[in-house]
């Protein structure tokens, strides 16, 4: 027994067969909303069963199938962000989807084992482990962009994400093979033996799998799905694409980049550095134009993995740690934002414009307080939490000399302070529009710890800090 | 008393939380929860006065070492310093003492929102003077870019009839100048490996960083102070802000660039300040010429108050960089008068803004006839932004002028040139709004002045009348901490002079040395 607990897959393993048996018991049961409601607790439930299995866990580091899966603390940490994100993002969807009659049971089973795949992700050590993780991942969420099926924007997501997403697996295997053919091997470890910047084969090869995986965290120039299917997908959706599947895929990224390859630092570096440039100004820049909030947070989104990367490009433990700071509070941040935009609702209809928010603060003023937080601490304004995020990556970035990058960094948020601000002025200042319904309680529930979170972290930042100090530290060893 | 920094700077927070809970409980709704709002901030900036008079009682001025000093480890490699000198401890007052005077200001002219308007002050305050007693970079760099937000919503929500496009270019020109300060701390904090200032202050930057720092410290500076030319967003954001926004805006955001001066750029980058003086100095005079010119043709009061604000700063940035006793001396006295002065101002001109709903020059006119105590209060602050002797805003600009004058007669020479333009616009202002025939209908109802108003402008004369013939209080507890100050500048500025001429003699030693060989 004793062993089996402290076997290292066992949470995957949890994921996996909770998935297996919530779809047989959805497939048995009468298929209506209320089994889609209780299949979608009991996902929840698993999730946080799995979490808790991880946590009793040893934490030591320890690999299986002959080095292809490895667990440490780094994988802890990240796995427990995409916990979050998971179950965060199922608990919004409850209510939205039972008000739209499509409270399915499917959805709680795709989410399961899109996470299943993100575990694999974080944990892979392996070049056939990353494509077996991601591919899991993704194909769930295929499917959930386009949950909604009778409804033309959610298909063309759907669509549009699988069409474009198996494009970026083609690419990301074809330089898996390549890696493959130069180095002799699929391992990381073994991989980082042989590459040399002389073994052309693996740096094209290294090219290649960067760019797939700069489509799954939505980085340019590989962003431009992420609007339309941010816009596209059901909004509970959208929020679990935004926080789960970029922790995980920026998980696989930063062990990618960092365990693999090294030896051969200068050369991804400069892709990393450029990625980064990239996403931080068409973040800040095309975000401005925007008027429909989702696809305002997409723009968002690509901004902020832009900011995480300048961690990355660092290449030193503290760039990761700031990577992790990063996600986690980006993590939180975007899913109390969705549960926000999740509120935005009058009669059945739910409304995205951001004009929409005009006034909120006279006729929601706890929502608006919540908001405008949200917003002041994605725009980085300090005492904030999203100002620790940039806070510790740009940190890593002036440690690591790389001063032009960090320059560019801090004057992409100041362009992209002013669109989060604008909301801001929009909720407090404009005339009042229409009330919005009453906030359901699981959405207020989640906007109400995002608010406590941003607010609250400069009191208590210790666990958070410390575990990613932790966690960076164990991927170096 | 323990703490006694961390009671003062947080104690606002706690009435904050205090008005929060006032309105939860109070079932009446927003406007029901007002009256409980306005006097739970009003006791509570009253107490924080109390406790920082308190805390100037207790203070030693002939000591130079920072006082009241607490100091925790806290996370990111920063720590939870505060501390007051000589210096920081004038402005932690000055803020306390304007607060309970805002806070008054608004009791009528506010009627939405005014349970979010006292906590968004009481917010401020916290943040202010937060600003003043940190003595950690990033806790510093917290509360200096925390002041942002509740500035951006009391012009934004509470503001004139343009108060987005002013909010805006507030939040967005300040910001733009503090990330650069942060990247600067942040290379600091990595290259040092402390965060602490008085460490900091102690710590040799070599000559080659320092302009860089220099710079990235007083593009945040100077937008915040403001100096000529980027000075744009301050007529905005002050003609669009409501009474009591305005009158914290100029009585205290804007100290907080001199006060960075004072704190970093001089102590910290001495060779820098020295290399950069003239750019400053020229800044400082334009700043102090043009914007007063500027100010003349100004139709709108507020705004001409704003450039007069401007040109004002000028004096400071100008005195400053003497790196004499007189020039810093006078420089944080300018400050510590013109909180006063201008934040007097701006609550005179919201006096007949509150009856009249306009600020055009134009509309006004001869209500010395019917308004006489308003026409001799108007009288007394618009003599002392003129810098009228026997008023504190003499002393500050004589000071000044004084250490320009040794350090750079030209300099003085122009920027007395200010003095009298100063003059002109001060008193055609008082001119067009308070002499002449009283005709426009709408100002023959005005009232003057109620006790309200006598009562939030009396302290303001008094202390300005006060300062005027006896500025000694200030500059005695000034006078330590500045005497350090230019001491430290001159030591680091001698002794990279001298090891540049000792360079130099040991390259004219070796050409000779070369030669002699070469003649051999």
């Amino acid at each position: 027994m004793n062993e089996l607990m402290n076997y290292a897959a066992l949470p995957e393993i949890i994921l996996a067969i909770g998935a297996m048996v919530l779809l047989m018991q959805g497939a048995f049961a009468s298929d209506n909303q209320e089994t889609g409601a209780a299949t979608g607790w009991m996902a929840i439930g698993v999730l946080l069963v799995a979490g808790l299995a991880m946590m009793l866990q040893p934490p030591a580091t320890q690999t299986l199938f002959d080095g292809a899966f490895v667990v440490d603390r780094y994988t802890r940490f990240m796995k427990m962000l995409v916990i979050a994100g998971s179950a965060g993002a199922l608990l919004l969807a409850f209510d939205s989807f039972a008000r739209q009659q499509i409270m399915k049971f499917e959805y709680p089973v795709l989410v399961l084992l899109a996470t299943t795949g993100m575990f694999m992700m974080i944990s892979a050590n392996d070049l056939i482990a990353l494509y077996i993780g991601l591919e899991l991942q993704s194909l769930a969420l295929y499917v959930v962009a386009a949950f909604r099926r009778d409804n033309l924007r959610s298909s063309e997501a759907g669509l549009k994400y699988f069409v474009l997403g198996a494009l970026s697996s083609g690419m990301l295997l074809y330089g898996a093979s390549l890696i493959y053919g130069f180095a002799g091997s699929t391992s990381f470890p073994v991989i980082a033996a042989a590459a040399k910047a002389s073994n052309v084969g693996v740096v094209i090869g290294l090219v290649f799998v960067l760019v797939g995986l700069a489509f799954k965290v939505s980085a340019v120039p590989f962003h431009m799905w992420t609007p339309d299917v941010y816009e596209g997908a059901p909004t509970p959706v959208t929020a679990f694409f935004a926080a789960a599947p970029k922790v995980a895929a920026m998980a696989l990224l930063v062990r990618f980049v960092m365990v693999a390859f090294p030896t051969i630092s200068a050369q991804w570096q400069q892709i990393i550095v450029f990625v980064a440039i990239a996403s931080m100004l068409l973040g800040s820049f095309a975000a401005i134009g925007q008027t429909n909030i989702k696809r305002l947070m997409a723009y968002s989104s690509i901004g902020h993995v832009g900011f995480a990367l300048v961690g990355l490009a660092a290449n030193s433990e503290e760039g990761v740690q700031g990577v992790l700071i990063y996600m986690a509070i980006y993590l939180v941040m975007t899913l109390g934002t969705f549960a926000c935009i999740l509120a935005m609702r009058r009669k059945d209809e739910t409304v995205e414009e951001i004009s929409e928010l005009s006034g909120l603060a006279q006729t929601n003023l706890p929502m608006a307080f919540a908001l405008a937080m949200l917003m002041f601490s994605l725009a980085g304004i300090p005492p904030l939490a999203g100002f620790w995020g940039k806070f510790y990556v740009i940190a890593a970035a002036v440690k690591a000399n790389m001063t032009t990058l960090a320059v560019i960094a801090v004057l992409a948020s100041v362009v992209a302070a002013f669109y989060y601000i604008r909301i801001v002025l929009v909720m407090f200042v404009e005339e009042p529009k229409e009330k919005f319904l009453a906030v359901e309680g699981k959405v207020a529930v989640v906007m109400a710890l995002a608010t406590i979170f941003v607010l609250g972290f400069i009191v208590y930042p210790g666990p958070l800090v410390e575990a990613a100090a932790a966690a960076a530290k164990s991927l170096r060893l | 008393m323990p703490h006694i920094l961390s009671i003062v700077t947080f104690l606002p927070l706690l009435g904050a939380a205090a008005i929060l809970v006032a309105r939860l409980l109070n079932k009446g709704g927003q406007d029901a929860a007002a009256p409980a709002a306005r006097w739970i901030a009003l006791a509570t900036t009253l107490v924080v006065l109390a406790v920082s008079v308190l805390l100037v009682a207790q203070f030693d001025p002939s000591n130079p070492a920072y006082q009241f000093v607490e100091n925790h480890a806290w996370f990111a490699g920063a720590s939870y310093h505060l501390g007051v000198d000589g210096v920081s401890i004038l402005f932690v007052l000055l803020t306390a003492f304007l607060l309970p005077i805002c806070i008054v200001a608004s009791w009528k002219s506010i009627e939405t929102r005014v349970v979010e308007y006292m906590i968004a002050f009481l917010i401020l305050e916290t943040l202010v003077i937060g600003v003043f007693t940190s003595l950690d970079l990033f806790l510093f760099y917290i509360f200096f870019e925390g002041t942002l937000v509740p500035m951006y919503l009391i012009i934004g929500i509470w503001g004139g009839a343009n108060r987005i496009y002013a909010a805006y270019k507030f939040f967005l020109y300040t910001l733009l100048g503090s990330v650069l300060m942060l990247l600067a701390m942040l290379w600091m904090a990595h290259t040092t490996g402390t965060t602490s200032i008085p460490e900091l202050k102690q710590y040799a930057f070599d000559a080659s960083v320092q302009p860089i720092l220099w710079l990235a410290f007083f593009a945040s500076f100077a937008v915040k102070m403001p100096m000529w030319p980027v000075h744009t967003w301050l007529p905005d954001a002050h003609v669009q802000a409501p009474t009591a926004g305005s009158v914290i805006l100029a009585g205290i955001l804007l100290k907080l660039g001199g006060y960075g001066f004072i704190l970093f750029n001089i102590p910290m980058f001495p060779l820098a300040s020295q290399m950069f003086t003239p750019l400053v100095l020229t800044l400082s005079v334009i700043a102090v010429v043009y914007t007063s010119l500027v100010a003349f043709r100004q139709t709108d009061i507020k705004k001409l108050i704003a450039y007069s604000s401007v040109a004002h700063m000028g004096y400071v940035t100008m005195g400053i960089f003497t790196f004499t006793q007189q020039g810093v001396d006078g420089a944080i006295f300018q400050m510590l008068s013109h909180g006063l002065v201008s934040a007097a101002l701006f609550l005179c001109v919201g006096v007949v803004y509150d009856r009249l709903h306009t600020r055009e020059i134009a509309a006004y006119g001869g209500i010395a006839e019917n308004m006489p105590i308003y026409a001799a209060i108007f009288m007394v602050f618009t003599m002392a932004n003129v810098g009228l002797p026997g008023t504190s805003g003499f002393v500050g600009e004589f000071l000044t002028l004084l250490g320009a004058f040794r350090a750079n007669t030209w300099v003085a020479f122009l920027a007395t040139f200010g003095v009298i333009l100063s003059a002109a616009y001060a008193l055609y202002l008082y001119r067009r709004v308070v002499f002449g025939v009283l005709e426009k209908p709408s100002l023959k109802a005005l009232k003057d002045m109620n006790a309200r108003e006598i009562a939030v402008l009396a302290p303001l004369v008094i202390l300005t009348i006060l300062f005027g013939f006896y500025p000694a209080p200030i500059l005695d507890v000034t006078a330590t901490s500045v005497k350090k100050l230019v001491t430290n500048y001159e030591a680091a500025v001698r002794k990279a002079e001298i090891e540049r001429q000792g360079s130099e003699a040991a390259r004219i030693a070796g050409a000779a040395l070369d030669t002699w060989e070469a003649a051999r």
